[in-house]
């Protein structure tokens, strides 16, 4: 296994837009050691989520390569990809996405039905996800009961629970205040420092991207000079 | 696999009652189906069961040549004769052939339901029996009052146009081509007779001024009572008649309107059913775009694209289900021994009752599942197929 968790190299995302086609992004190269916390900044346009994408697993590059955890995902076949998903990657959104029909726990619970444990486990690990975000006493909420960072807390111990090796965050915090905002960030270095993820994060935010270790700037679809935090 | 489907089931279903809608819309058009279906389909099996008792095997009819309903057949007096004279008849207690000449009359009685004066009535049959005609149709029993004295312009009446018609009490007046007659007691048969007065022959051949009759009802002798019959009436250059066997009559008076009702319920199921899927499709694409970011939002966790396309699949199957159930039900309840009268092929009132039978209500059932499999199928590979990025960018 390489030393980096993600290295994309000289990837090309072209978008078809009816008859036009979209170059997003232009054979951007990166690369993110294990144990990085890389804040993913740009203007709207740019190609952040594009990219996040990529290295989540979720899209693939019309051209070039993405190398996640020592897979190679961009030409892998999607049932395969959606495993592979399942198993290596943590995803963080702006809204959250929780399913409103669920408990928190119900929604924590999902990613495990994907695995082979029992439901007595499934109920433990979900458990223990929720408490490590500082929820354990909302499990029976559902997210309309839930405040927008106690969402997103649920959200990330959706994207905990089955201990991926990869958190991939687009704007995490872009809907929240700014105290609510600074303790979810709180979260994510805890678990980057203590729990050992690897974590990618987009967001507009200068202040947010000072929790990460470092900071990526996107332009056009190209990466500008890498600045530490 | 399995626990994949079931989770995201159970996530669609939960999330009904929050778009009751448009799940509603499936559900009642899938009743609507399935209760005209069923109902339809009722009044034809009941209908066939009515006239399927009437008319026994070890009976014939005769009737003038050429004439398929005892309506249209005229016999004379002397064909009369020959034809009970004839081989294959089996002789009654009484030493005599035990054979009934019958001749039909139509009358016109007013409906329960048509209470305005003035309105013309319906048709209804007038048979006038021989004293055979009652052996003949042991299934035949006086329920209320007594029956009618021979000679006398009296009535007993079936049970089924009883409840249909009005003034068909005991003791009542019924005033037929210019004639007063009294109605002395009503009868159950079970089946198409229960529709018909029924009167002394002699004295209807005196009162409307006829000489013969429609037909003649006999008993068979045997098992090859038919073919000696037959061959009897052929034998004689004196007679032109068809015999037919009492029950293949019967079944043959109907075919014509059960074909009319398979083809009509037929027809009225598959426009309604396409309506229905049309709906269907519509209401499931809506429910698939409504829960867009849901489903990416499951697939980036990694869940398949077949669970979620199979879970949707199962919602509109269920609500179809849901539908059929209840179409059923109103079919049931509605209609299920509804008693109503329609015109007989020879143009007079038979009054059956509707049958929504097991059997039916499963057709009904299947149809449902059926249209609900067309129209979540679509939406089902749709919801599969949605690309995750796509759905994800959704608000
Ligand atoms: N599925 C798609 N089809 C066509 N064009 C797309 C598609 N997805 C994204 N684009 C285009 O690609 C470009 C980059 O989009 P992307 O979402 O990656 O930007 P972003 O940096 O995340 O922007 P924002 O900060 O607003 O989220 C945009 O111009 C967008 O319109
Ligand atoms: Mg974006």
């Amino acid at each position: 296994m390489s030393e980096s968790m993600v290295q994309v190299t000289n990837v090309t995302k072209i978008y078809e837009r009816g008859t036009q086609q979209v170059e997003v992004l232009h054979g951007l190269t990166l690369q993110i050691p294990r144990g990085d916390f890389v804040a993913l900044m740009g203007p709207s346009g740019s190609g952040k989520t594009t990219l996040l994408n990529l290295i989540g697993g979720l899209d693939q590059p019309t051209s070039g390569e993405v190398w996640v955890g020592g897979s190679r995902i961009d030409r892998m076949p999607s049932g395969q990809l959606a495993a592979w998903r399942a198993r290596n990657v943590g995803f963080v959104f702006q809204f959250y996405n929780l399913i409103p029909v669920l408990t928190a726990e119900g929604n924590v619970e999902l990613p495990l039905l994907l695995t082979k444990l029992s439901a007595a486990q499934r109920r433990k690990n979900a458990a223990v996800a929720l408490q490590v975000v500082g929820l354990a006493d909302r499990a029976g909420h559902k997210p309309s009961e839930l405040s927008g960072g106690q969402e997103q807390r649920v959200a990330i111990a959706r994207a905990l629970v089955s201990d991926p090796q990869i958190l991939v965050c687009d704007e995490p915090t872009g809907d929240l205040d700014r105290k609510t905002a600074d303790d979810i960030l709180g979260l994510l270095q805890v678990l980057n420092r203590d729990h050992g993820k690897t974590i990618v994060m987009v967001t507009h935010d200068p202040k947010a991207a000072e929790f990460a270790r470092r900071t990526l700037h996107l332009e056009k679809g190209q990466l500008l000079e890498q600045s530490a935090a | 696999m399995l626990r994949q489907i079931l989770a995201v089931t159970g996530i669609n279903i939960r999330a009904i009652p929050q778009r009751w809608t448009s799940s509603l819309v499936i559900v009642i058009g899938l009743a609507g189906v399935v209760a005209v279906f069923t109902a339809l389909l009722a009044m034809a099996g009941g209908f066939e069961n009515t006239l399927r008792a009437t008319g026994r095997n070890d009976a014939a009819i005769v009737m003038r040549g050429g004439s398929d309903a005892e309506l249209n057949s005229v016999l004379d007096r002397a064909s009369d004769d020959l034809i009970e004279q004839a081989a294959g008849i089996r002789t009654g207690t009484d030493g005599r052939p035990e054979a009934s000449a019958e001749m039909m009359i139509i009358a016109e009685l007013m409906r329960k339901d048509d209470a305005r004066p003035g309105v013309s009535g319906a048709n209804v049959t007038v048979r006038g029996v021989e004293p055979a005609g009652f052996a003949l149709r042991p299934q035949l029993k006086i329920v209320a009052g007594r029956t009618f004295t021979p000679g006398l312009r009296e009535l007993i009446v079936g049970s089924g146009l009883v409840r249909q018609f009005q003034g068909t009490g005991v003791g009542q007046t019924v005033r037929m081509r210019g004639t007063d007659w009294t109605i002395v007691g009503i009868f159950a048969a079970g089946d198409s007779h229960d529709s018909e007065m029924w009167t002394d022959i002699n004295v209807a051949r005196t009162t409307f001024n006829r000489t013969g009759s429609s037909s003649v009802l006999v008993a068979l002798e045997g098992p090859d009572g038919l073919d000696r019959l037959k061959a009897s009436l052929a034998g004689d250059p004196r007679l032109t008649v068809d015999v037919v066997r009492e029950r293949d009559y019967f079944i043959g008076q109907t075919r014509q309107f059960r074909q009319n009702i398979g083809v009509l319920a037929g027809v009225v199921t598959i426009i309604m059913g396409l309506g229905a899927a049309f709906a269907a499709l519509n209401s499931m694409y809506a429910a698939v775009a409504a829960r867009g970011k849901e489903i990416a939002t499951l697939r980036a966790l990694g869940f398949g694209g077949a669970p979620v396309a199979v879970s949707v699949l199962i919602e509109s199957l269920l609500l179809a289900l849901i539908g059929g159930v209840l179409g059923a039900l109103v079919a049931y309840l509605l209609f299920n021994d509804l008693t109503v009268s329609t015109m007989g092929q020879s143009f007079t009132q038979v009054v059956f009752d509707f049958k929504v039978t097991p059997q039916l209500v499963q057709r009904g059932l299947v149809i449902a599942v059926v249209i609900g499999m067309v129209g979540g199928l679509l939406p089902a590979v749709r919801a599969a197929r949605l690309p995750v990025t796509t759905g994800l960018r959704e608000l």
